[in-house]
């Protein structure tokens, strides 16, 4: 028998699976093993508890120990890391609660409010920095702790609101196409509502396109000068909120 | 791997947990030295870096890790080691530690510190992984003794065998765990003070204390409570075994106010402190 072995069938028995890892012991080698069993568990609902602290509050200790119990029992950790657990737990809760969706919503929120938190660090471009900018081939660059993840309900307000520790407001629908944005900016994450237009134009950013070509994009899709409004809208507001790390120029790009 | 040995450092310390940032960032505490927890900051950016970096210009830290899997038959992965390294470099540490342990296989991972067996396929396993660990990071690593729930019938060492000759292999060095001794010999039915005494003294560079919680038919490390008394005798005993060491206090849950932990320091600086005196009259 290896170590290897040994290990996989130690393994086995944390996770359930059939084990008989309990021959490999000395006497009372069970009451040992449900230590590292109980330990186990408990370490990763602890896990989720604090990635999740508003959904734990959203749906209260029992509910939410259940959900946890079940994205454990279906989700064993791979990475390293701790900080990696619970990407799919919002999947585990759509599943549990399929007409509740600002559970799943807030779980995502959540989940990549804690990636900006100690994601990659990144310097925002001030607004006092722009005169030189060549408007036709610029290039915008978002800070890389950007994330959108599609929304449909006011799962933002209910996190604001569990935050603060006051009474959440009731679940109520946005429109569709509707996406929360959410990045860092210094050590400060944030989060935003935004519009299908706007989700449009960070996608096309993220893909490399200038900003004449998010523009033109823009105009595509609707009234001409209404787009043209918004593009600068979304620009100031991309800059007020600190979302864009730099400015490049792209020969050939406009 | 750098032969040079790690340097001696004695003091007193507390692990730099989140509850006491704020008071580490604002006003001097009365500590020698900080421990962190290594993988907490093997981030990409953001605050806890940042933190981590202030703390750093007042005071030396060491790297504490929990996940480096130094018994895992998978061997050890390459981007967490990548990770520890660049920290380290970032850091410069007093020494970067981890367990005598694995935390999973084929790729999984339980995040707990798991049993190894002492046979003589662990130590080459082991000393495999520390010695590819200490090339990586180019300094030797301190391994420290796990609290443990289950031994296994093929044991061929005991632990502190098993450890001595884990230094003599790889020239790894000891972080000792006070508590987990105590714990260990409690469950395993092994005298704790045999087990400081088979532990190679020249070796030791810091020393954990800890409370521990009463199980049901185990005592659990749970760093959830004070040092108890016959962990404290036990200390005496490996100050007067050992020396002056590097000592910290771990607490990890039911954290007190930071006065409440500075205060258990003090008890350990006056236990070291009578030892000294009672070596040199």
């Amino acid at each position: 028998m290896s170590i290897r072995d040994l290990q996989q069938r130690f393994c086995s028995h944390l996770l359930d699976a059939p084990s008989d890892i309990a021959r490999d012991l000395d006497r009372d080698g069970d009451a040992g093993l449900a230590v590292y069993h109980n330990a186990y568990r408990a370490q990763l609902v602890a896990c989720l508890r604090d990635t999740f602290e508003r959904v734990w509050a959203w749906l209260g200790d029992e509910a939410f120990e259940v959900a946890a119990r079940t994205y454990i029992a279906a989700n064993a950790p791979h990475s390293w890391t701790l900080a990696d657990y619970g990407e799919q737990f919002p999947q585990t809760l759509a599943a549990l609660y399929p007409q509740d969706p600002e559970c799943t919503e807030l779980a995502a929120l959540e989940w990549q409010l804690r990636r900006a938190f100690d994601g990659p660090d990144s310097v925002s471009v001030e607004i006092g920095s722009l005169g030189t900018v060549d408007w036709d081939h610029a290039v915008l660059r978002f800070v890389p702790t950007l994330r959108v993840v599609p929304v449909t309900t006011n799962c933002g307000a209910i996190w604001t609101a569990l935050a603060a520790g006051s009474m959440p407001p009731g679940v109520e629908r946005v429109s569709a196409g509707a996406a929360m944005r959410i990045w860092r900016v210094g050590y400060s994450s944030h989060f935003c509502t935004i519009d299908a237009i706007e989700q449009r134009a960070i996608a096309l950013v993220w893909g490399g396109a200038s900003f004449a070509i998010v523009c033109n994009a823009l105009v595509e899709g609707g009234d001409a000068t209404r787009v043209a409004q918004n593009a600068g809208q979304l620009l100031a507001a991309w800059l007020r909120d600190g979302m864009i790390a730099a400015i490049d120029t792209q020969e050939g790009a406009g | 791997m750098q032969n040079d040995p790690v340097k001696t450092f004695t003091g007193f310390g507390l692990g730099l947990r989140p509850p006491y940032y704020e008071r580490f960032l604002t006003s001097p505490v009365p500590v020698d030295f900080v421990e962190v927890i290594s993988e907490n900051f093997m981030v990409d950016g953001g605050r806890p870096l940042a933190t981590l970096d202030t703390v750093r210009e007042r005071y030396p830290i060491a790297l504490h890790g929990v996940s480096m899997s130094i018994g895992s038959a998978d061997g050890l992965n390459p981007d967490y080691l990548r990770r520890l390294k660049k920290l380290a470099t970032r850091v410069q540490p007093l020494w970067v530690s981890d367990h005598l342990c694995w935390t999973g296989v084929g790729g999984f991972n339980s995040h707990d510190l798991l049993p190894l067996p002492y046979s003589d396929e662990a130590m080459k396993l082991v000393c495999a992984n520390i010695s590819c660990a200490q090339d990586v990071l180019e300094r030797p690593l301190l391994i420290e003794n796990p609290s443990s729930y289950v031994t296994f019938a093929h044991n061929e060492a005991r632990e502190w065998e098993f450890l001595a000759e884990l230094c003599a292999r790889t020239g790894c060095f000891l972080l000792l765990d006070v508590n987990n001794i105590y714990v260990s010999g409690t469950n395993h039915g092994f005298d704790p003070f045999t087990y400081l005494a088979g532990i190679p003294a020249e070796r030791v560079r810091q020393i954990h204390l800890a409370g521990h919680s009463i199980g049901r038919d185990r005592l659990i490390d749970t760093h959830d409570s004070a040092v108890c008394d016959a962990v404290w005798t036990l200390y005496q005993a490996a100050c007067r075994r050992f020396g002056p060491v590097a000592t910290m206090i771990e607490r990890d849950d039911d954290i007190p106010p930071l006065t409440d932990l500075l205060a258990e320091l003090d008890i350990a600086r006056a236990l070291a402190r009578g030892v000294a005196q009672a070596r040199a009259a």
